[in-house]
C-alpha cells in the first residue's frame, strides 16, 4: 500500500513538472465550455442543470483521457526507466495501481476545476444538487474506465502514438456501442444475447443513467468492474512485455 | 556467510534465440565479478535475470538465499542496480530522483535526507542536485543512476557497464568507487574494457553466445594469453641471424617471430611453450654470447588476446574484430 501512495505521488508530480498537465486542464476546460455553451445551449435551453455540460464528458474524454494514459507505460519503456522501477522491490500490481491512480487523480482534478458551472447554474436557478452530484461522480469514474483502458493499451506499446490512437479507437466502439448504429450492426448476424452484451458495454447508456440522478449502484458498478478488469490486464502486460 | 549469488542452470531462450545458456556460478561476500563477452554475449540478459527484470526460462537465481521469481520482492530489496545506458527519469531533478527511490526503499523522515546526503556526497552530486536530469551531462546521468543503485547500501550491486561513455577522469572514479564499496559487498560488472577488469576485478568470467568459457581471476585468464611470459628482444641487423637461431635452439620455446624494424634493427617475440618460463635461458644466451641488445622484456599477455583467443575460437591470432550483433 506504502509503495502504491509513492509511485503515485512520484507520477503525479511528474505531471506538473513539465507543461503537460497545465496545458491539458487548460484545454480540458475551454471545451467542456464550448461544448457546454455552444453546442449544448447551456443557457438558451433554460434548464437549471449541468446536463447540457455533462452530456458531452464521453466525447471530450474520447480524445483526452487517451492523452493522459498513452505515456503512463509507454514512456517508461521507451526511455528504459521500466528497468528501474521493476527492479525495485515493489510488485507490478503497485506499480500498476501507483501510475493508474496518479492518472487518475489528474483527471479528477481537472474535473473538479469546472466547478464555476456548478457555482453559475446555482446563481442562476435553483438546481437539482444531488443529481449534479452523481453527475460528477459519475463523470470521474467513467473517466476511471477509460484510463484504465489506455493505462493497459499503452504497456502494450514503446510508441505513445500507436497507444494514443489504439486506445482512443478501443474508448470509441465502448462509448458507442449502446447507439442503433452499432447495434444494428450486430443484430445483422448476431444472437440476441451478444446484441444485448454489447449494449450493456455501452458508456453512453450507463452515463446517462447516472446523470438521471437515479442512484444507478448498476452505472458505477459497470464501471468499477471495468476498472478492475483493465487494471488487471495491464499487470499482466506489465509483466509479459516489460523487457521486450 | 554463505553465498550471496547462486545462479543454477540459468538460461533464457527469445523465441528460437537461446540467450543465455545454462549458466551456474556462486559468488560470496567481497568478490567483484567482471562479466566479460562481446555484444550480444547475453551479459545483460543474466543480469536481467539475477534482479528479477527478465523471469528465466529454466533454472534460478539466488539472492541472499532468495529465489528471484519466488520472493522478488524480498531479492530486490537486497540489489542495487543500474541498467545499462543508466536510465533516469529525466524530468526529475537528481535531488527528487533520490527521494522517490529512497521513499521506495523504505527510508523516511532523517534516515531518508542522511541516505541521500551520503551519496550524494560520494558520487560528487551536489553541484547539479536541482537541475532536470535531462539537461545533465553524460558523465553527470550515470553518476545519478550509480547513487540510485547504491542508495540503500545493499549487499549485492549490479551495474551493466557502469563507465561506458564516461571520461577517463569519470572512469577512475567510478573504478575508485567500486574499488572501495568491495570489501563488503559482491558487486558484479559488466564491461567491453578489459583493463577495468584487471583494475577493480577478483574475478572474471568470459560468456559468448550465452555460454560460460572461463572463470577465473583476471590473472589466471592473462595467463591464457598466447603471449603471457613471452620475451621480447631487439638486436642489430648483424648479429640477427644468429640469435634467431640461438633462440629456437631452447627447449621450452615455442615459436620464434622476427620483425625488421624501421631503424633496420630486428625484433624478435619469443613464445615460451605452455606454462613455461624462458626469460632465463634468453638472458643466459645473450651474456654467452655478448650480443649487444636494445631491449628486452617480458610480456604479461593481454586479456584482450585471451578475450579473442576464447570468444572467436577459429581466429585466435587474427586481428579480427568481434562482430557486434546488437546487445539483446
Amino acid at each position: 500500500m506504502r509503495n502504491i501512495g509513492i509511485i503515485a505521488k512520484r507520477e503525479l508530480k511528474g505531471y506538473f513538472i513539465t507543461p503537460l498537465a497545465y496545458i491539458f486542464i487548460v484545454i480540458f476546460l475551454a471545451l467542456t465550455g464550448a461544448f457546454a455553451f455552444y453546442i449544448g445551449r447551456f443557457f438558451t435551453n433554460e434548464q437549471a442543470s449541468l446536463v447540457s455540460f455533462f452530456n458531452y464528458h464521453p466525447w471530450l474524454y474520447l480524445v483526452l483521457i487517451p492523452a493522459i494514459a498513452m505515456r503512463l507505460w509507454a514512456e517508461e519503456r521507451k526511455t528504459g526507466t521500466i528497468e528501474i522501477l521493476m527492479t525495485l522491490p515493489v510488485s507490478t500490481t503497485e506499480a500498476v495501481l501507483g501510475k493508474y491512480l496518479a492518472a487518475w487523480v489528474f483527471s479528477g482534478i481537472a474535473l473538479i476545476l469546472t466547478f464555476p458551472f456548478w457555482i453559475t447554474v446555482n446563481v442562476l436557478g435553483d438546481p437539482d444538487n444531488g443529481v449534479i452530484v452523481t453527475s460528477y461522480v459519475g463523470s470521474f469514474f467513467m473517466a476511471g474506465a477509460f484510463l484504465a483502458m489506455g493505462s493497459c493499451i499503452s504497456a502494450l506499446t514503446r510508441n505513445q502514438v500507436i497507444a494514443f490512437i489504439v486506445a482512443a479507437t478501443v474508448c470509441f466502439l465502448f462509448t458507442m456501442s449502446g447507439l442503433e448504429l452499432v447495434l444494428n450492426f450486430f443484430r445483422l448476424w448476431a444472437p440476441e444475447v451478444v446484441v444485448r452484451t454489447v449494449a450493456s458495454m455501452s458508456f453512453l447508456t450507463h452515463f446517462s443513467g447516472v446523470m438521471k440522478g437515479v442512484i444507478e449502484l448498476r452505472g458505477l458498478v459497470f464501471f468499477v468492474s471495468l476498472i478492475a478488469f483493465w487494471l488487471f490486464a495491464n499487470v499482466i502486460v506489465v509483466d509479459l512485455k516489460k523487457a521486450s | 556467510m554463505p553465498e550471496m549469488i547462486a545462479l543454477k542452470g540459468l538460461t533464457k531462450r527469445f523465441g528460437p534465440l537461446l540467450a543465455v545458456d545454462n549458466i551456474s556460478i556462486t559468488l560470496e561476500s567481497g568478490e567483484v565479478l567482471g562479466f566479460l563477452g562481446p555484444n550480444g554475449a547475453g551479459k545483460s540478459t543474466t543480469m536481467r535475470m539475477i534482479t528479477g527484470f527478465v523471469e528465466p526460462t529454466s533454472g534460478t537465481a539466488e539472492v541472499c538465499g532468495f529465489d528471484i521469481t519466488r520472493h522478488p520482492v524480498e531479492a530486490k530489496r537486497r540489489i542495487g542496480y543500474l541498467p545499462e545506458g543508466a536510465p533516469t527519469y529525466g524530468d526529475m531533478t537528481p535531488g527528487s530522483y533520490l527521494s522517490f527511490i529512497a521513499e521506495v526503499r523504505g527510508f523516511d523522515g532523517a534516515e531518508k535526507y542522511r541516505r541521500i546526503a551520503d551519496v550524494v556526497e560520494k558520487v560528487e552530486l551536489a553541484e547539479v542536485i536541482h537541475q532536470p536530469i535531462d539537461t545533465l551531462s553524460k558523465g553527470f546521468k550515470r553518476r545519478v543512476g550509480l547513487a540510485q543503485a547504491m542508495l540503500h547500501d545493499p549487499d549485492i550491486l549490479i551495474m551493466d557497464e557502469p563507465t561506458d561513455g564516461l571520461d577517463p577522469n569519470q572512469k577512475h572514479q567510478v573504478r575508485t568507487l567500486i574499488r572501495e564499496m568491495s570489501a563488503t559487498k559482491v558487486i558484479i560488472i559488466s564491461t567491453h574494457i578489459l583493463e577495468e577488469v584487471e583494475a577493480v576485478c577478483s574475478r572474471a568470467v568470459i560468456i559468448a553466445n550465452g555460454r560460460l568459457l572461463a572463470d577465473g581471476t583476471p590473472e589466471e585468464l592473462v595467463a591464457q594469453a598466447p603471449d603471457h611470459n613471452a620475451v621480447i628482444i631487439t638486436v642489430d641487423k648483424a648479429k640477427a641471424d644468429a640469435v634467431e637461431k640461438s633462440l629456437k635452439g631452447i627447449k621450452e620455446v615455442k615459436s620464434v617471430k622476427a620483425v625488421k624494424q624501421a631503424d633496420g634493427t630486428f625484433r624478435f617475440r619469443v613464445r615460451p611453450k605452455k606454462g613455461k618460463l624462458i626469460a632465463t635461458d634468453v638472458a643466459a644466451i645473450v651474456r654467452a654470447r655478448k650480443i649487444p641488445v636494445r631491449e628486452m622484456f617480458v610480456e604479461r599477455g593481454a586479456l584482450d588476446d585471451v578475450f579473442r583467443k576464447i570468444t572467436m575460437p577459429r581466429k585466435s591470432d587474427g586481428q579480427g574484430d568481434t562482430k557486434g550483433n546488437g546487445d539483446a
